[in-house]
């Protein structure tokens, strides 16, 4: 009972880390699959911003401007806005022009807007809501009717039309990214180097987006990294406190056994070694018990939320959480496996 | 002293320290006991039996004084060497026959073999001593579901599955009824007879005493008498 009540709080802070980790990989492969839905081979990013800052925004006017520059077959500038925290979010569009660029919204239900309040949610913001073509939904202080549920995995969850975004946000006439499509792919360096050098340009990030999409990864999220590097101390810390009280109580309650072993002729290698096999195990059994519960908060996730927290298993970090648990267990293990190493035989024998 | 004796002690002493109080327990025993031989040890509580039981086993140091056993000084050996002895050159037999309670019996023996550096599996003619012992069909068993009896056979296959030197048994009836203390002392009898098995048995009882080839009294830290 003990060793089960270990490990399962050893499964906790693994649980933790897995999460943590399928949350920023899942958001990262989210946005990359979203990024490239688009069918763009440049983006253009409001002046001064970086990758992922939000509330950036610059002249739709542009919009013009990039169509008339050499190769550039389409261009479409896309309004985002936050709807519900960072993952969840409306994308405005000229529904024409991104068709254009990306072939169109693979519709499961519904159709295209009909009129200004009209939206189009995907199948993973449908699901988590329950909504349908036809119901309407209240977001940006407005009510909208969704008027069809489109495949995941273009822009956001929600496309609303960007003239309607931009009013109902105070960004009339702006846009917050600017996509191009070229004549051919193989131009992307070329026009790229070439629209960098235009004046007109000069302070906006423009991106082949190839390279946008290999440059959003984890380790690019401001304070993802630092974050998951507090989440995996918290996990040895753990493993250390609740292996230590385990096994000091172990300890404790086998002390007779100890005496018995010593007798035998176990040395304090020989019953140290027996203290650090069981932390061991017990950080085995809760890195396992704590990737079947990661398994189970993935299930949790992808059915009350699948739009909001878009999470992933990501394998080799079963490893990484395995190593930081079997660390933190064996050092929690130490000072109690030392005091049974140096318990007198005769004493110990004697213990009631 | 001849060069038969197993258990050579001279001027044995020892000294506990109980808060800033000095007890004696031991003081100045000499003891000569012969490869082979069956001794009892008898004497009141406080005699200092355990005591000389816990120095010879090398569970404990002596103060001073000089014990060997079986050509080894324990006077002179360090806790880690105490503890090597104990693998192969005696087996303890305890009153509460300190079986680990979650191994079967066969476990329990198994044990014994691996911290004494030996295969887990026993020899085939352990499986003889088994039989003498009377637990070669309770081997799968856990302690808990043995009676008293055959736990205490059991810790005693235990401490000789390693062909120690030196059986010890520390009041192996205490715990036992009339009729299953007559079987362990027998099975004790069998074995010093048919192996040759060295033993030094402590008790309380004079009875059981009788079991010996020959009984050491003890009393207040010396032996008071061999008969």
């Amino acid at each position: 009972m003990r060793s089960l009540l270990s490990i399962l709080l050893i499964g906790v802070p693994v649980t933790l880390i897995l999460c943590l980790v399928g949350l920023s990989h899942g958001f990262i492969e989210d946005s990359q699959r979203r990024a490239r839905g688009v069918g763009a081979d440049i983006l253009i990013r409001p002046k001064s911003s970086s990758m992922f800052s939000l509330g950036y925004t610059m002249p739709a006017a542009l919009v013009d401007y990039f169509r008339k520059q050499p190769h550039v077959k389409t261009a479409t500038g896309v309004l985002n806005a936050t709807v519900e925290g960072v993952t969840l979010g409306a994308s405005g569009v000229d529904l024409k022009e991104f068709d254009t660029m990306s072939g169109g919204f693979v519709l499961k239900s519904g159709g295209p807007f009909q009129g200004p309040d009209d939206a189009i949610v995907d199948e993973y913001f449908a699901d988590q809501k329950n909504y349908h073509a036809g119901s309407r939904i209240k977001m940006l202080n407005s009510e909208w009717r969704v008027s069809g549920v489109m495949e995941s995995g273009k822009l956001s969850h929600i496309v609303v039309p960007l003239d309607s975004l931009q009013m109902k946000t105070g960004n009339t006439g702006k846009v917050s990214q600017i996509y191009l499509k070229l004549d051919d792919p193989a131009n992307t360096g070329v026009t790229k180097e070439y629209l960098e050098k235009l004046p007109a340009l000069e302070s906006y990030p423009i991106y082949a987006l190839e390279d946008y999409t290999s440059a959003l990864n984890v380790n690019n999220i401001p304070a993802l990294k630092g974050f998951t590097i507090v989440i995996m101390g918290i996990g040895v810390v753990i493993g250390f406190a609740v292996v230590c009280l385990s096994m000091y109580m172990s300890v404790l309650q086998r002390t007779r056994e100890i005496g018995i072993l010593k007798s035998l002729g176990g040395s304090k290698g020989f019953i140290l070694g027996i203290i650090m096999t069981e932390a061991f195990m017990l950080g085995i059994g809760g890195t396992i018990l704590g990737i079947i519960m990661s398994y189970g908060a993935y299930w949790l996730i992808h059915t009350l939320v699948p739009a909001s927290l878009p999470m992933i298993i990501v394998y080799e970090w079963w490893y990484i959480a395995g190593a930081i648990t079997v660390v933190g267990a064996l050092l929690g293990a130490l000072y109690p496996g030392l005091t049974a190493a140096a318990h007198d035989p005769i004493e110990a024998l004697s213990y009631e | 002293m001849n060069s038969g004796d197993i258990i050579q002690i001279r001027d044995l002493c020892k000294t506990y320290r109980v808060g800033k109080v000095d007890v004696p327990a031991l003081r100045g025993v000499d003891l000569d006991v012969q490869k082979g031989h069956f001794l009892s040890i008898i004497g009141p509580s406080g005699s200092g039996k355990s005591t000389l039981f816990h120095i010879i086993g090398g569970l404990t140091p002596p103060t001073s004084g000089s014990v060997v056993v079986d050509g080894k000084d324990l006077s002179a050996m360090t806790d880690a060497a105490r503890t090597r002895m104990r693998k192969r050159t005696v087996g303890f037999v305890f009153q509460k026959f300190n079986l680990l309670p979650n191994l079967t019996a066969r476990d329990n023996i198994a044990v014994a073999r691996y911290i004494g550096g030996t295969a887990a599996r026993p020899e085939p003619e352990f499986e003889e001593v088994l039989r003498l012992l009377g637990i070669n069909d309770r081997l799968d068993h856990k302690p808990n579901a043995l009676s008293g009896g055959e736990q205490q056979r059991v810790a005693i296959a235990r401490a000789i599955v390693n062909h120690p030197a030196i059986l010890l048994a520390d009041e192996p009836t205490g715990n036992l009824d009339t009729e299953n203390s007559k079987a362990v002392l027998e099975v004790l009898r069998d074995l010093n007879r048919r192996l040759g098995q060295t033993i030094l048995m402590i008790t309380h009882n004079p009875e059981a005493a009788a079991y010996g080839d020959s009984t050491v009294h003890m009393r207040d830290g010396r032996i008071a008498e061999r008969t």
